[in-house]
């Protein structure tokens, strides 16, 4: 562990080593206490499901190959994977549930402050419901939207409505796979089920369950989060904004909001501006109000309202022992609970704010949906308060040139539409035609967490580096796009690092080579791309058909796993680095990083290395352009009269 | 998008905003909101608006709406660091910067109405054009549906020399493309150069001097626009689908010559929407991806002498350029270009001399393939500025000819000799015209070169009847005599049998669908009695062309089953509407105009109209810019009717079909027949002598009111009860 550096992020270490001047615990220090972590669990051959156990399979042949009760290696591991994929998808659908709920409300006028800011968005996806939209009033519309919207996760049976958006190919797959999620809840409840000691215990068979499951998160409760998330919120469009712990500022109150949901910290965004709020900073001594964001709260934020980042996972504990931050209010998902225990040494007030997420040492204010705006002024009067408390001899903010780094956000798949040619001749086509022509290679999405166990940081910037040199754009949300922002990659600037075919489309467009595209539930905003591509035409018919590859390299949530799993069953071959939560059970392994891709198009591939992950995904585009017959340079066609008769 | 040239785009189109702003306040302080604004006689009010917004700008208080569209369109300035995407914001800015344009050229013409000259041809104080008005979008339209112009050149600027313009404009004339141009570089005007090096400006020799300044440019793009809109029956305010439709059909690119500047910057920008790129001769920055346009957006640095065919590369056009051993430049676009006074060399026919000339068909054996004679004085033999009797008789043989394409081979000889530069003809048989310019024959052009031309040109357009062709031209007065005595009795025959053909004695009619390239759900039924309605292809001519092209887009239509004698409803024609319109359209009456009339694509001679009140029709031409008794001029009436939809009370057609035995006959034909304009009657006078004997109704052509009675629905009827119309004895229309 010495020997690794902790993070390639430069305001990384002057912190930690404060910390430990200081006496504090992070991360890295806890997994040095760990050491060494099980290697059972790690390759996935621990089994707790029942209290026969814990049994554990010898992966090296000489022990024992059944648990108790005659699971294999394969089904345990299968077991364990698709659990997590069901407490991924459980996670951004509980997230989306709760969307739901609130955009019914706010349709039906009961959530001041929240209404359709994107009405557009709202017909469209009323259409894609099937709800009828002509003549018919936009509060009407919103209403059945929340209603039938909200309907996607109790369901029983059925076909959840937005895998009709997918392309007419991939829906014939899923029903054929037998795929095709019935409703969220029922698809998580039979994986805990199926997974029960004595239930399922063919790891083909759980591992078509983890692909439903997912499918429903994928092309359901994620999806219907980004879609209400924007039709409420806003839409997200190019936007300048800045990122790494330098946005933090010491004569302003800070207040991070950290977790994955919006919902509340849109309305703190309002509070922050609120000229009482303001007024009562300044009397309190602080020259305004400083709002960052950490994890995909910041991202949200960050899309629709250029919010600062602070930082992302592993910065969540380093922002605290900045001293600076008056506030830091969480809400769901990847929230570590040290933060209380750290609070505890500087002035910070950790405030929790949904009833699932509660702990230790942290102040509690639930968010109340019925009044937004109070809550948040409730915290925002919270931390300004709390504002004259700082300890002036624990604050150390970086403030060299490193300290922060600006970027550029807000691609939404429909910013993209408009972005390629503008407000009359908005299409895919540009992209297409680039990636036809062979200036764009691919599409790659790097997405995904930081992981304690890689350097922080390293691995999605090298495989991302390596990616664009190869003249594959890259999308990205999560933390990895903050990892992509703290180097520079997210500004136009970054073109100079892309291969010339890559950097003259960026040049035209005047886009990054790394395109940002918001939190991690926003994931599904790469589907509705890669679908749009597919759509637009000349890529094959389908989203396997496409010279594309997705990749997690630092990834360690169990939500990721469900996106794995939705993007490998949509035809996307998906590579994770760091480590792979069946690499102990070899048929279930070859299973997912081969046979399946017979299956579904897409596969899972596991690389460590980021710079050869890189390079695998690169081989995979390269052999889905080959089959497109995009593998060798085509001779420019020029049009006579009866060549222009059939065009069109 | 270069980020230089977004940026410079952007900063153009603020500037052009700006102007136009001012400008309109000016122009309302002045003339007051209710002030009419337009361009002359279109039905497509400002089109490039009309067209992208659906808004009909017609009085200065409409302009604040676009105004406002254009400042919502208006991206802010690009950052020099970490700017935001700027591709489709410098587009937009394009866009808005057009709309601008489009505004301060409507307000021009309101303060300065002579700025621009009327009409297809400068005068010769004034080279500027300004904007085509309906007449001649339509008739130039065509040249874009029939391939004849693949697309149009936009010169901004101007080039080192007259010479180097002269090079350019000829080679591109020599692809058959359109000549427009705008602006000026270093004082300097394309146009002015064009002129200097002896060149005809206007649009009979596509040559189209559009303004002086940059914003001239949106005549272009309002020209490429309206025919979207009129030809291809896209919508107003159906902005992607026009867009679209120019970037698939019209392959017309930017040639900018010169500095540019922020204000060329803009109006490239705007272009790229049509996906029309620009070709630059200075080394301003390239925008290579693909996407908008078919191939590269900008492509700069390019020489002189290169530069057209890069263009023509960059654009993705395929130009097919006839190969005729001639000494002068030959192609459609030299159609237009006449033959001067002054510039004449030789000149044969036109009242002063005989000029004829015949097409027959001979037996195999009896054609030396390619032999051209000249039986008397050759040019060399003949001093400049003769008048010369002159008969061209050419003899064709091929296993697949047949008299009756005698006649459609023969008329090709006007616009095959006409492709020629240097050379006029007009007219056809024995009222031919030819001069032959000093120009041409100062580079070798002879006589015999006619002959050269029709036989290599006879091969190639009609390679399917034609296996051999020779020509004889004679130059002497005895000979000539003799050819016109010979032809006489010819065209008498070939009418008459052309004139006996009834629809009822054949069991097969003629699809066209050669508009389908602009109108795509248009299809052209011709029958032996209903020619098309462009009234340049008869029944025999479909033949003719099927047998040529079997494949092409004319193809025979077996009458089938009759449906409706009457209205004219076959069976087999209703199929073939149905699926060659795509299911668009699922019927329509061939000699009725009030059900369902037969679709325009818009290229039509003449429009009918039912006129309510008198019980009767009017048809009017496209060249009467007057005001119609039914309260609409030609060009409004053109864009409701064009497009490939079908307008009850309403059809397309062409002058001919008005004097047919089946002209409207479902409704009471060519005795309903009320009112035409004067010119329009008189050109079809004897034929409509002879079908109103026949019908019964000798005096009826007299009977026809016109735009001298009067141009109200009550004034014609008031005349119809003084002379005693025969509608007025009819049943009533409806």
């Amino acid at each position: 562990m010495e020997d690794k550096k902790r993070s390639i992020d430069p305001v990384v270490e002057p912190l930690l080593e404060k910390a430990a001047r200081e006496g504090i615990k992070t991360a890295w220090d806890r997994l040095k206490e760990q050491d060494p972590q099980c290697g059972f669990g790690q390759l996935g051959l621990c089994c707790r499901h029942c209290s026969n156990g814990p049994c554990r399979i010898d992966p090296f042949g000489e022990g024992p190959q059944e648990g108790v009760c005659g699971a294999t290696a394969d089904t345990i591991a299968a077991r364990h994977f698709a659990r997590m994929a069901a407490a991924g998808t459980a996670a951004h659908s509980d997230h989306a549930r709760q969307v739901c709920a609130t955009f019914l409300e706010a349709a039906e006028g009961k959530v001041p402050g929240y209404g359709v800011k994107d009405e557009m968005k709202l017909y469209e996806l009323a259409m894609d419901l099937g709800i009828e939209v002509a003549n018919k009033p936009k509060q009407e519309i919103a209403i059945e939207v929340g209603k039938k919207a909200i309907q996607i996760f109790g369901s029983q049976e059925g076909e959840i409505f937005l895998t009709k958006r997918a392309p007419i190919k991939r829906l014939e797959l899923w029903r054929k796979q037998g795929v095709v999620p019935r409703g969220v809840d029922r698809e998580v409840v039979e994986i805990m089920h199926r997974t029960h000691i004595g239930v399922d215990q063919e790891y083909h068979n759980i591992i078509q369950q983890a692909a439903r499951c997912s499918l429903a998160d994928g092309w359901g409760g994620s999806m219907i989060a980004t879609e209400l998330q924007d039709i409420m919120f806003g839409t997200p469009e190019p936007i300048l904004s800045k990122v790494n712990l330098g946005v933090l500022k010491e004569d302003q109150v800070n207040i991070i909001v950290h977790g994955h949901e919006p919902l509340l910290s849109e309305m703190i965004v309002v509070a922050s501006r609120d000229p009482e709020m303001l007024a009562l900073a300044k009397s309190k001594g602080a020259a305004g109000i400083n709002l960052a964001g950490i994890c995909c709260t910041a991202n949200e934020v960050l899309m629709r309202h250029g919010i600062p980042l602070a930082g992302n996972f592993l910065h969540q504990e380093i922002a605290l022992i900045t001293g600076v931050v008056d506030a830091l209010v969480a809400d769901v998902q990847c929230v570590m609970q040290s933060l209380g225990e750290i609070a505890q040494c500087y002035h910070t007030k950790v405030i929790t704010t949904n009833y699932r997420a509660k702990m230790p040492f942290a102040s509690h204010i639930q968010f109340d949906e019925s009044n937004p705006l109070e809550s948040a002024k409730k915290i925002v009067r919270t931390a300004i308060e709390n504002f004259p408390n700082r300890d002036p001899r624990k604050i150390q903010l970086p403030n060299d040139k490193d300290a922060s780094c600006e970027l550029i956000a807000g691609f939404s798949h429909e910013t993209i539409n408009y972005l390629l040619g503008g407000t009359f001749r908005a299409s895919y086509k540009p992209l297409n035609d680039n990636i036809i022509n062979g200036r764009i290679r691919g599409i790659a999405g790097v997405v995904g967490c930081n992981n304690i166990h890689t350097t922080q940081d390293i691995a999605h910037l090298a495989m991302v580096r390596e990616l664009i040199k190869h003249d594959v754009i890259v999308l990205t949300t999560g933390c990895s796009a903050m990892a992509c922002g703290k180097f520079g990659l997210l500004t136009p600037e970054a073109m100079q690092y892309a291969g010339d075919g890559l950097r003259s489309v960026c040049e035209a467009v005047g886009i990054p080579p790394v395109l940002h595209m918001g939190s991690c539930v926003d994931n599904t905003r790469i589907l509705m791309a890669a679908t749009a591509v597919v759509k637009e035409g000349g890529l094959g018919d389908d989203i396997s058909d496409l010279p594309a590859a997705g990749a997690a390299p630092e990834w360690m949530s169990e939500k990721a796993i469900a996106i794995g799993m939705y993007f490998v069953a949509s035809g996307v071959y998906t590579l994770f680095g760091t480590n792979f939560p069946t690499l102990g059970a070899k048929n279930l392994t070859k299973y997912l990083m081969e046979e399946i891709e017979s299956a579904y198009g897409g596969k899972w591939a596991f690389e460590n290395d980021p710079i050869k992950g890189a390079h695998k995904m690169i081989e995979h585009i390269d052999k889905k352009r080959k089959a497109l017959g995009l593998d060798k340079a085509k001779e420019r066609v020029l049009y006579d009269m009866a060549m222009r008769r059939d065009l069109g | 998008m270069s980020k230089l040239i977004a940026a410079a785009a952007i900063r153009g189109a603020h500037k052009i905003i700006g102007r136009a702003e001012d400008k309109f306040k000016e122009a309302r302080e002045k003339f007051g909101e209710n002030q009419d604004l337009e361009f002359p006689n279109t039905g497509y009010y400002l089109p490039i608006i009309y067209g992208m917004l659906g808004y009909q700008v017609k009085k200065l208080k409409d302009v604040p709406y676009v105004l406002d569209m254009c400042k919502r369109l208006l991206p802010p300035l690009v950052r020099e660091r970490h700017s935001l995407p700027y591709l489709a914001p410098t587009l937009d800015a394009g866009m808005a910067t057009l709309f601008a344009e489009e505004v301060m050229e409507a307000i021009r013409y309101v303060e300065q109405p002579d700025f621009y000259v009327k009409g297809e041809e400068p005068s010769d104080k004034n080279i500027w054009l300004g904007a085509a008005d309906d007449i001649i979008l339509r008739k130039r339209g065509v040249e874009f549906v029939d391939g004849t112009a693949p697309g149009f050149a936009a010169i901004v600027g101007s080039v080192p020399d007259d010479e180097t313009a002269k090079n350019i404009a000829m080679e591109l004339l020599e692809k058959n493309l359109y000549v427009f141009m705008a602006s000026e570089f270093q004082g300097k005007q394309f146009a002015n150069q064009l002129k200097n090096a002896g060149l005809q400006l206007g649009w009979p020799t596509r040559l189209v001097s559009f303004g002086p300044d940059i914003s001239a440019a949106v005549f272009a793009l309002g020209f490429a626009t309206r025919a979207a809109m009129s030809f291809g029956g896209i919508e107003p305010g159906d902005f992607r689908k026009i867009l679209i439709y120019n970037k698939d059909r019209v392959f017309a690119f930017v040639l900018a010559f010169g500095y540019v500047n922020d204000e060329w910057y803009a109006n490239a920008a705007g272009a790229i929407n049509w996906g029309f790129p620009t070709i630059a001769d200075t080394p301003i920055p390239e925008v290579l991806p693909t996407g908008i346009c078919t191939y590269e957006h900008v492509v700069s640095n390019i020489a002189h002498k290169d530069i057209v065919q890069r263009a023509v590369e960059v654009r993705g056009l395929k130009v097919t350029v006839a190969k005729v051993p001639i000494p002068v430049s030959y192609g459609p676009a030299f159609e237009g270009e006449r033959v001067r006074g002054e510039d004449i060399y030789i000149e044969a026919g036109g009242g002063k001399t005989q000029a004829v000339e015949l097409l027959r068909m001979s037996d195999m054996t009896a054609v030396e393939d390619g032999k051209v004679e000249v039986v008397g004085k050759e040019m060399k033999d003949i001093p400049v500025g003769s008048r010369i009797p002159l008969a061209i008789t050419v003899q064709v043989a091929g296993r697949k000819m047949q008299e009756d394409f005698e006649p459609i081979l023969e008329r090709q000889i006007h616009h095959l000799l006409n492709y020629a530069q240097g050379v006029m003809h007009i007219g056809q048989r024995d009222i031919a015209w030819v001069r032959i310019a000093k120009q041409a024959v100062d580079k070798g052009f002879k006589l015999e070169h006619l002959g050269k031309i029709l036989h290599a040109k006879l091969h190639q357009d009609f390679a399917n009847i034609v296996d051999k062709v020779s020509v004889k031209i004679y130059t002497d007065d005895a000979p000539v005599k003799q050819v016109v005595e010979e032809g006489k009795k010819v065209y008498k025959k070939r009418d008459e049998r052309l004139e006996g053909l009834k629809d009822e004695e054949v069991d097969t009619f003629y699809s066209c669908t050669l508009c389908q390239s602009f109108a795509p759900n248009h299809v052209c039924v011709v029958t032996p009695e209903r020619p098309g309605l462009c009234g340049a292809y008869n029944w025999l001519d479909c033949k003719a062309s099927n047998e040529i092209n079997p494949t092409g887009p004319n193809q025979p239509i077996l009458k089938g089953e009759v449906l409706d004698q009457v209205y004219g409803q076959w069976k087999g024609v209703n199929e073939f509407v149905q699926k060659a319109s795509r299911g668009a359209v699922q019927a329509y009456d061939a000699y009725g105009v009030l059900r369902s009339p037969m679709t325009s694509c818009g290229c039509f001679e003449c429009i009918a109209s039912v006129l309510p009140l008198c019980g009767g029709f009017m048809a009017v031409d496209r060249d009467f810019k007057g005001m119609t008794p039914v309260g609409m001029k030609f060009s409004t009436l053109a864009g409701m009717v064009g497009g490939g939809n079908i307008n009850p009370g309403f059809v397309g057609h062409s002058k001919f079909y008005i004097t047919s035995l089946k002209y409207l006959s479902a409704e009471g034909g060519l005795k309903r027949m009320v009112w035409m304009p004067k010119q329009l009657k008189e050109e079809i006078m004897d034929r409509l002598k002879k079908t109103a004997a026949e019908l019964g109704v000798p005096d009826l052509p007299e009977k026809i009111a016109d735009e001298t009675v009067g141009t109200t629905e009550e004034e014609v009827l008031q005349y119809l009860q003084k002379v005693n119309h025969p509608v007025l004895s009819l049943p009533p229309l409806f």
